[in-house]
């Protein structure tokens, strides 16, 4: 299988499903001409045409607003988001149109829209542009999140979240764009809503999703080097549809759980997720459910304290070793 | 000026008293009549309640904390009020050890211990040999997988101890246990069959191919209970002049009796056991040779009027002994069904002091678990007690001939200062004539 970048993995499923269907557009800041912000639409707009791919002015409100008009016509929108962060300035067109639309039509007007970006920290770019708005979005009934971590996941998650009739956000990651994996060259999907377990374990269950997956198996690995623990990862890559039930399988297995996650800890998708583990698995608790999150503060400038804010493989593993006592 | 609430006595025997949990917090506005904490003494575990009316400005005693009988426990006053915890009667501060305390309770550390300081060192506060040890009742800390473990083995994770957070029983601790299972205080009756031969898959002991070690070594701290068992008992032991008689009855006739009463009632919920007979046959007795019923006393022999009779009940971690009030002023049917009730709320701990008091007389069966004869020792201030061991078919003569009769033996351990030989033996005369004509015992 070739080893491919997260970039080009996400670029490859836009290519596919460009392709594929003429009504899947690509919209966004500087996505044409720039290849955009972080190079992911390099190419597409050589390939398919200025029709097709199409730089919008900077107005979020604005060009989003566009997108779920379009989705609503029948267009199949992928509109990128130069930093997630700015979703904000587009909440009443994502969060208040686009999640309701086919639930205030009564079931007549779909809105099919995808859109996607980074959605992080750890760049030093400073407190309004590193935020994980995942727990945000996810909060809304009529919408899908979905937060991949690897190359493979993100093709076959981008091609499954194009091909869904209802509005897909889909939060990619700065740091994890170079980032090599394996991709089979031939086509494949991944449903949304399905948790993968990343790595098989017995003593501990750590959920998470996004970059969190691989600082979290860095740290398994250390963890079953240095103190003898079988960490088992669940990677939930959809965060809304939520496959809970991998989830508590894994705690039936380990009875013991961390969930780790870039989110800041106050409401948190680790907190609904903690509540729905003790609600259905309290029987299988060895222990009182830990979280390691962000720490509680706008994104630090600073890069050294940085690192230490966010998640890194130290602090999972001082966490899980909390999770086991 | 605040009212200050002291450690009641709540028993007998009680010297210390432990405050095992708050019910109400500092601030909380208390009505008379409110309960204010639940309070173990040596007996059961019972509510304290408030006598007045206003707010409950300071818990001098921190959930946990052994407490001397007549020590403060808490001040009620008006919202605001100062309050000095009066000198002179130090409570025992909470143990060092943690104790079982809810997870609501306050942190022990956060409890401010009583202000004025001890005039004696802390050994010397303790009144009585019971230790300074965390109480056993009360919520367990146990992890849920670890609860459903153990119920799903049958294991009392109570006495368990538990190597989670704050000792939390987690789930290596259950399954060490199982592996290794700490001696129940008292083998349930079920658990102790009758005939020992080994049976498929029912066999109730430890596999005899079970290599691992007998059990972990560790040291149980006493249990208010334990230590006052251990208390009563050397001093029943060591002071009073114990001796035994003994004497079979035959069962027969009471085995029909029960039978045909057992089948003929069983609609109307009656299900007399032979310790019903037993009781209701020692109230008789008592009434027959009544120099039995009497204490002895520094000041001279004590004759009781009426006759109480006590048993006793196995329970966790030790056993009690419920008394049925004029016991020979009822029938063998409320004779039985208090017992039963008696029985069940001793188990749960629920007895309220009343009802483990006043006893003339006690009686001891260890016959549903197949011992066939045991002596006892007294219970003080009782002068006798009787131990009973279950009914056995023997062979016996009747009439020149070998037949198979039904014996049951019957011990009594008598104080000699007060019950001699003779008397003894005319009181087991008068048991053993009572219960082979059981028909008197429905009168």
């Amino acid at each position: 299988m070739p080893l491919i970048t997260y970039r080009e993995a996400i670029r490859h499923a836009l290519a596919e499903e460009l392709e594929r269907d003429k009504n899947v557009v690509v919209l966004g800041e500087e996505v044409a001409q720039f290849h955009g912000a972080y190079k992911v639409t390099e190419g597409l707009l050589e390939k398919f045409g200025p029709k097709r791919i199409v730089d919008t002015p900077i107005s979020e409100a604005g060009f989003i607003g566009m997108g779920v008009g379009a989705s609503m016509l029948g267009i199949r929108p992928v509109m990128e988001l130069m930093f997630w962060s700015f979703y904000s300035v587009a909440f009443d067109q994502i969060l208040n149109n686009a999640a309701n639309v086919r639930y205030m039509s009564g079931g007549l007007i779909n809105c099919p829209i995808v859109i996607r970006g980074p959605a992080n920290g750890g760049t030093n770019v400073g407190a309004t542009h590193s935020h994980t708005p995942e727990n945000v979005l996810a909060n809304h009934p009529g919408v899908k999140v979905v937060v991949p971590s690897t190359p493979y996941d993100a093709k076959g998650l981008l091609k499954s979240a194009i091909r869904d009739n209802d509005p897909v956000f889909f939060l990619e990651n700065t740091i994890l764009y170079g980032d090599k994996g394996e991709v089979p060259t031939d086509e494949y999907l991944i449903p949304l809503g399905l948790a993968d377990v990343k790595r098989e374990g017995t003593d501990l269950t750590i959920v998470t999703y996004g970059r969190c997956v691989l600082h979290s198996l860095a740290a398994a690995e250390q963890l079953q080097k240095e103190h003898n623990i079988s960490v088992e990862v669940v990677d939930l890559r959809s965060i809304r549809p939520l496959d809970i039930d991998t989830v508590l399988a894994s705690v039936a297995k380990t009875h013991r759980v961390l969930i780790v996650e870039e989110q800041k800890p106050f409401s948190s998708v680790g907190s609904q997720l903690a509540f729905m583990i003790q609600k259905e698995s309290f029987d299988e608790l060895d222990g009182p459910i830990h979280r390691l999150t962000t720490v509680d503060a706008p994104a630090i400038y600073s890069p050294p304290v940085e690192i230490e804010q966010l998640p890194n493989p130290q602090r999972v593993i001082k966490a899980a070793l909390e999770a086991l006592a | 000026m605040a009212q200050i609430i002291d450690m009641p006595k709540l028993s007998d025997t009680m010297t210390v008293g432990t405050l095992v949990k708050w019910l109400k917090n500092e601030g909380d506005v208390v009505k008379s009549g409110d309960m204010l904490a639940e309070v173990e003494t040596d007996k059961a575990t019972m509510e304290l309640e408030s006598f007045f009316d206003g707010t409950l400005l300071k818990q001098f005693v921190p959930a946990g904390g052994q407490v001397e009988i007549g020590a403060p426990l808490a001040a009620i006053g008006k919202p605001g009020e100062k309050v000095d915890a009066p000198a002179g009667k130090p409570a025992a501060a909470a143990p060092a050890a943690k104790p079982a305390a809810p997870a609501s309770a306050p942190a022990p550390a956060a409890v401010t211990a009583p202000t004025p300081a001890p005039v004696a060192a802390p050994a010397a506060i303790a009144p009585s040999p019971s230790p300074l040890a965390p109480a056993t009742v009360g919520r367990v800390r146990i992890s849920p997988l670890a609860r459903k473990l153990a119920e799903e083995k049958g294991l009392d994770y109570s006495r368990v101890k538990g190597s989670g957070p704050h000792g939390r029983i987690v789930r290596e601790d259950i399954l060490a246990a199982a592996k290794n299972p700490p001696a129940p205080a008292s083998a349930p009756a079920a658990a102790a069959p009758k005939s020992a031969a080994p049976k498929a898959d029912t066999w109730p002991w430890r596999s005899v191919m079970d290599k691992s070690p007998v059990q972990a070594d560790s040291v149980a701290p006493l249990s208010n209970m334990r230590a006052t068992i251990a208390r009563r008992l050397v001093e029943s032991k060591t002071t009073i002049p114990h001796f035994y008689l003994e004497i079979e009855v035959d069962t027969a006739p009471l085995s029909t009796l029960r039978n045909n009463l057992n089948a003929g009632l069983t609609k109307d919920g009656v299900r007399l056991s032979v310790n019903d007979f037993v009781l209701k046959a020692c109230a008789a007795a008592l009434r027959a040779v009544p120099a039995v019923n009497s204490s002895w006393d520094a000041t001279g022999i004590k004759y009781h009027s009426a006759a109480h009779v006590s048993f006793a009940v196995a329970i966790d971690d030790g056993l009690i002994t419920p008394v049925i009030k004029d016991t020979d002023k009822k029938t063998v049917f409320q004779i039985s069904a208090e017992a039963k009730d008696l029985g069940k709320r001793a188990k749960d701990k629920k007895l309220a002091p009343a009802e483990f008091t006043g006893g003339t007389f006690c009686v001891s069966n260890l016959g549903m678990m197949g011992i066939t004869r045991f002596s006892a020792i007294i219970n003080p201030p009782n002068s006798a007690i009787l131990a009973v061991g279950t009914s056995v078919k023997v062979p016996v003569v009747k009439d020149g001939a070998i037949v198979i009769g039904e014996r049951l033996a019957l011990t009594l351990s008598c104080d000699h200062r007060v019950v001699d030989g003779a008397l003894g033996a005319k009181f087991l005369n008068a048991l053993r004539d009572h219960l082979e004509n059981p028909a008197l015992l429905l009168l």
